[in-house]
């Protein structure tokens, strides 16, 4: 089937509204979906906004988490200086010594550690990740008006938003934050009389995490139906772009995964609340000997890691997803081997329900179930290493341009190989005994599910900012960004390899009670300064984020990366529906670049003649 | 006030930047977009290529620089038989991941620059190729299989219990917050009962007096183990989760309420030699232990074996220490004799109201009594001592006749 013919008039119209071959049959839409302010910008049921929603309220945690992690790094890497100046902010969480030394009371250090842990992981790295690009790139990659159910993609934003609130809350308790670490390992968070944090404190922290629970599962839900049921005509599913592959099958994780930390945060509650003795047995804590008899604390890392495993993919796995798509577009070229891409990501999703007892290796498990453990994670290095190695491929004769999507995107590559190779230390559970709750282990998991999510996380942003906004971020400010982040990001987490290999645990406060790891003064320091620098390139993002919304430059054409792609065949600012007219059907896949000598050709273009789909 | 001043000046920098942004906007502009993109685009290529050796090299010659800190090279040799293997593997480790890493970045940022946009270049259309996909499965699979399978033999053999009617040392961590007891079995070697519902301000471990094990145990405050036994820690908490982790040992394990568990390891250097090989390795270690003392004793010299503590358990997480001491087997029995008469239950509990045992005649005391009357024809009694502190140590010289002689390195 040849390709339709337009009169010149209709092409400018296809211009300024996307792709339409029947655009003035009937122009729906605009009526229907006219919509006041609250309903647009705040109790939105449009797929888009909801993802600037998720990519804002994550911007705001990605934040908080840093400046967090500031004020504990200040603690770590100059433990002499006082941090007095920080009393205004933090009040009575400054002790200021007889010699008028401000130091953080330890206490609060622990906190800021584990909120820092939490938000990051599940209010930036999954919210603010796979939400966001899950709720933009869902409907619009496979052809669809918005989500199956778009009240309940609204319903997900509100109950992200509540868990904010109430973890947000829970920084101005008297008593402190939860304290105790993101795992929230019992008995620590389960009694109060442990941590001033375990008090009300750790409460707020359940009910956050509950709430967040309802909103991946409400999300994921309306994810897996979309891509299910809502693709255009023609859009098998190996003709979807990797991105959708990867939000697919994180909701297909998540989905199964959440409901299990649910289970074993409630548990914890009742623990807590009414006297249960799940995850508590024998314990003598102030003076008096507890009545519970017979829990384990062990059960709950169980249940937290039945979670906490598929978690770190969760938040890599989009990523992946954006960062092949990227790679593909800027390269010109069709991604390297998309069905093995497509069956790395289910293979690596299968795998991280079979591997959360690594964690655990050191936790007390009997050591003969570790066998299983070390042999399944060690095998996740195989689908992993062919995705990075198709990814090199990607770029190997092709003709890259540098925007600042695709060098987010070679940052996330080199991120997640040093990061991912740190893990085969890690996942091999002799080894682990050395280094298990070390700062290699946060140098490694920093790295590869921190780092690396965060890259494609900016990749997938500056990418399809203007999908977003119809603007571009500036170019230069977001170079800047990429340059003192890569570099910045290696300064602060490679170090710590080597004081994780000098044995230096983590969480500690303060290094000097021991001989052995009381070296890495300058390292530490070291590490803050870089720290600091790192957060500041993270706020020029910023201001290049919300500069741009109204003063980038503005996009000219639907089609500004020469993408083959449905969402670049909307309008420069798709209304509520996306397309204006009929919906585009899909001819075929995601990834015709350079064929036939062509720059690259549209999903929606039919087959030539004699044309065969290559993939 | 210093750190306000940087963050200060960061912000300020930030808005140079900005205003950076705006300005080269404007010159790309004027310019015309194209050239300016071309332009922007070689330099993008040329900052990778130049990343790659400086970020290499900075890997390379920083693991250098810090090498002589790192548990397993330099002079911290592990000190105990299974670390060795440990260190092993994860040299094996380090050297195929080192390839890979190396590999896959010169790669990463050489094609990058190679195959940045030119004018007049176009992208091949390469979908696939299975050969080479099939060979980077296979590889990977075979090196991961290489690795699991030598992994799991060493943690097969290092996590295995004792065999019963095994000769060796048996003893007991206790984690609380904030601190370690260690208990010893005494020269029966079994520890005796211990039941959390018994711990009270007069019985710290909550052991249970009836059971007569427990009359010879005693509460080590440094860690005392004899060189090349086997050492069977039982590790356990009484509120939350603690870890038992000797880093010289490599010995890491969680300290669970409820749950025992336990941790088999041969120490096989003494603290003395580990000192001597410090010494021999030179640098910092021939250093005076303390900056303000120039004349005092050197590092090496005041080396101790440490134990912390590896899972967060609370505010006072970082600072849960206790030393180790290995020491030669006659030393240690020699140590046995003497601290042993620290029993709880010989000073705390014998002859109170709560003492079960009482009226009865007991074995330990028997002995004790005997000891005591050898010791009586001694010129001076031993001092009871178990920290290895330098003080101490140097108080133990002045006791001339003492039965026991804690060398001293000086």
């Amino acid at each position: 089937m040849a390709a339709v013919k337009y009169t010149e008039e209709e092409e400018l119209l296809i211009l300024e509204e996307g792709h339409d071959p029947h655009f003035h049959d009937h122009h729906h839409g605009d009526d229907k979906y006219r919509m006041s302010f609250i309903s647009h910008y705040i109790f939105s049921m449009d797929h888009k906004m909801i993802a600037k929603q998720f990519l804002v309220t994550g911007m705001f945690w990605g934040i908080m988490g840093g400046l967090m992690s500031l004020v504990f790094r200040l603690q770590l890497g100059f433990p002499e200086e006082s941090l007095a100046w920080l009393k205004p902010v933090l009040g009575k969480w400054i002790t200021i010594s007889e010699t008028g030394v401000g130091s953080l009371d330890p206490e609060f250090y622990y906190a800021l550690v584990t909120i820092h842990g939490t938000v990051i992981v599940f209010f930036v790295l999954t919210a603010g990740l796979s939400g966001t690009f899950s709720n933009l790139l869902i409907p619009l990659q496979c052809g669809a008006r918005d989500m199956a159910s778009p009240f309940l993609n609204m319903l997900s934003y509100w109950f992200f938003f509540l868990a904010g609130v109430v973890m947000f809350a829970s920084l101005f308790l008297s008593t402190g934050p939860f304290s105790g670490g993101w795992t929230a390992y019992p008995p620590l968070s389960a009694l109060p009389q442990a941590m001033s944090g375990s008090g009300a404190g750790m409460t707020l922290w359940a009910v956050s995490i509950i709430l967040f629970v309802v909103s991946v599962l409400l999300g994921g839900v309306n994810y897996i139906t979309t891509v299910l049921n809502m693709r255009t005509k023609g859009m098998s599913m190996f003709r979807l772009p990797l991105t959708i592959w990867a939000f697919f099958i994180t909701a297909i994780i998540g989905l199964l995964s959440f409901p299990v930390l649910f289970s074993g945060v409630l548990l914890l509650i009742f623990d807590r609340a009414i006297g249960t003795s799940f995850y508590l047995s024998d314990i003598y804590i102030g003076g008096q000997a507890l009545d519970y008899v017979g829990g384990s604390p062990i059960l709950y890392q169980h249940l937290f890691w039945f979670l906490g495993h598929p978690e770190v993919y969760i938040i890599i796995l989009p990523a992946m997803g954006i960062v092949s798509e990227v790679l593909s577009v800027n390269s010109r070229k069709p991604i390297f081997g998309y069905k093995a891409m497509v069956y790395s990501i289910a293979a690596i999703a299968f795998l991280s329900f079979i591997v959360w007892a690594h964690h655990m290796f050191m936790s007390g498990v009997n050591p003969f179930i570790s066998n299983f453990f070390v042999l399944f994670t060690l095998i996740i290095a195989v689908p992993s290493a062919v995705k990075v190695f198709n990814w090199i491929s990607t770029l190997y004769k092709g003709n890259i341009r540098f925007t600042n999507a695709m060098l987010f995107a070679i940052g996330f590559v080199s991120m997640f190989i040093s990061g991912g190779l740190t893990g085969i230390f890690l996942g091999n559970s002799a080894i682990d005994i050395q280094l298990h709750d070390t700062y290699f282990v946060v140098a490694h998991f920093h790295i590869v599910m921190g780092v690396a999510a965060f890259f494609g996380m900016f990749s997938g942003v500056y990418h399809w900012y203007p999908k977003m906004f119809g603007r571009f971020m500036n170019p230069v400010l977001g170079k800047i960004h990429f340059w003192v982040t890569m570099i910045g990001a290696y300064a602060i987490f490679w170090p710590m390899h080597y004081t994780g290999m000098a044995g230096v645990p983590r969480r500690y406060y303060r290094f000097d009670s021991f001989e052995a790891f009381s070296y890495f003064g300058e390292i530490n320091q070291f590490i803050t300064i870089a720290a600091v620098v790192v957060f500041a390139a993270q706020v020029l993002f910023i201001i290049n984020f919300f500069y741009s919304i109204w003063n980038g430059k503005k996009q000219t054409t639907v089609n500004p990366w020469g993408a083959t792609t449905l969402e670049w065949t909307t309008p420069i600012e798709p209304g509520h529906g996306n397309w204006p007219g009929a919906i585009p059907v899909v001819h075929r896949w995601a990834y015709d670049y350079g064929k036939d000598g062509r720059d690259f050709i549209p999903q929606t273009e039919p087959l030539g003649e004699n044309e065969s789909e290559s993939h | 006030m210093n750190f306000l001043i940087i963050l200060l000046c960061i912000i300020l920098i930030a808005v140079i930047i900005v205003q950076i942004g705006k300005v080269s906007e404007l010159a790309s502009s004027i310019r015309g977009e194209e050239a300016a993109e071309r332009d922007s685009n070689n330099w993008s290529a040329r900052l990778l290529l130049a990343f790659l050796p400086i970020f290499l090299i900075g890997c390379i010659a920083s693991a250098i620089y810090y090498y002589p800190y790192m548990l397993g090279y330099g002079p911290h040799e592990s000190a105990s038989v299974h670390g060795l293997e440990l260190d092993h593997l994860f040299n094996i480790t380090l050297v195929v991941t080192g390839i890979v890493f190396i590999l896959t970045h010169i790669a990463l940022f050489w094609f990058s620059y190679k195959y940045a946009a030119k004018e007049g270049q176009k992208a091949a259309f390469i979908s696939h190729d299975n050969t080479l996909e099939i060979v980077w499965t296979v590889v990977p699979a075979i090196t991961m299989a290489y690795l699991v399978i030598n992994g799991l033999i060493v943690w097969n053999n290092t996590m295995a219990d004792v065999d019963p009617g095994e000769d060796i040392v048996e003893v007991e961590a206790v984690a609380s917050q904030f601190l370690w007891e260690l208990r010893h079995p005494g020269k029966d070697k079994v520890l005796g009962a211990r039941d959390y519902k018994l711990i009270n301000a007069l019985n710290p471990l909550g052991q249970d007096w009836r059971d007569e094990k427990n009359i010879d145990d005693f509460i080590m405050d440094t860690l005392f183990l004899p060189v090349d036994k086997k050492v069977r820690v039982r590790i356990t908490a009484k509120d939350v989760l603690h870890n038992f982790y000797l880093p010289h040992f490599r010995v890491k394990m969680d300290a669970v309420p409820g749950i025992p568990t336990y941790f088999v390891f041969t120490p096989d250097k003494t603290t003395e030699e580990y000192r001597q090989g410090l010494k021999e390795y030179g640098g910092m270690w021939l250093e005076p232990a303390d900056p303000e003392e120039p004349d005092g004793p050197r590092r090496w010299e005041t080396f101790e074996y440490e134990l912390a503590c590896a899972e967060l358990c609370g505010r006072g997480h970082y600072s849960m220490h206790k030393f180790v001491r290995v020491v030669p087997q006659e030393e240690y029995e020699a140590w046995l004799n003497r601290v042993e008469q620290t029993s709880y239950y010989l000073n705390n509990v014998r002859g109170k109201k709560n003492d079960p045992h009482k009226g009865k005649q007991l074995d330990i005391e028997k002995r004790f009594y005997e000891i005591e009357a050898a010791a009586a024809e001694e010129v001076a009694a031993p001092p009871v001592t178990q920290e290895p502190t330098t003080q101490e140590a140097t108080a133990v010289e002045v006791v001339k006749d003492s039965v026991v002689v804690i060398e001293n390195a000086h």
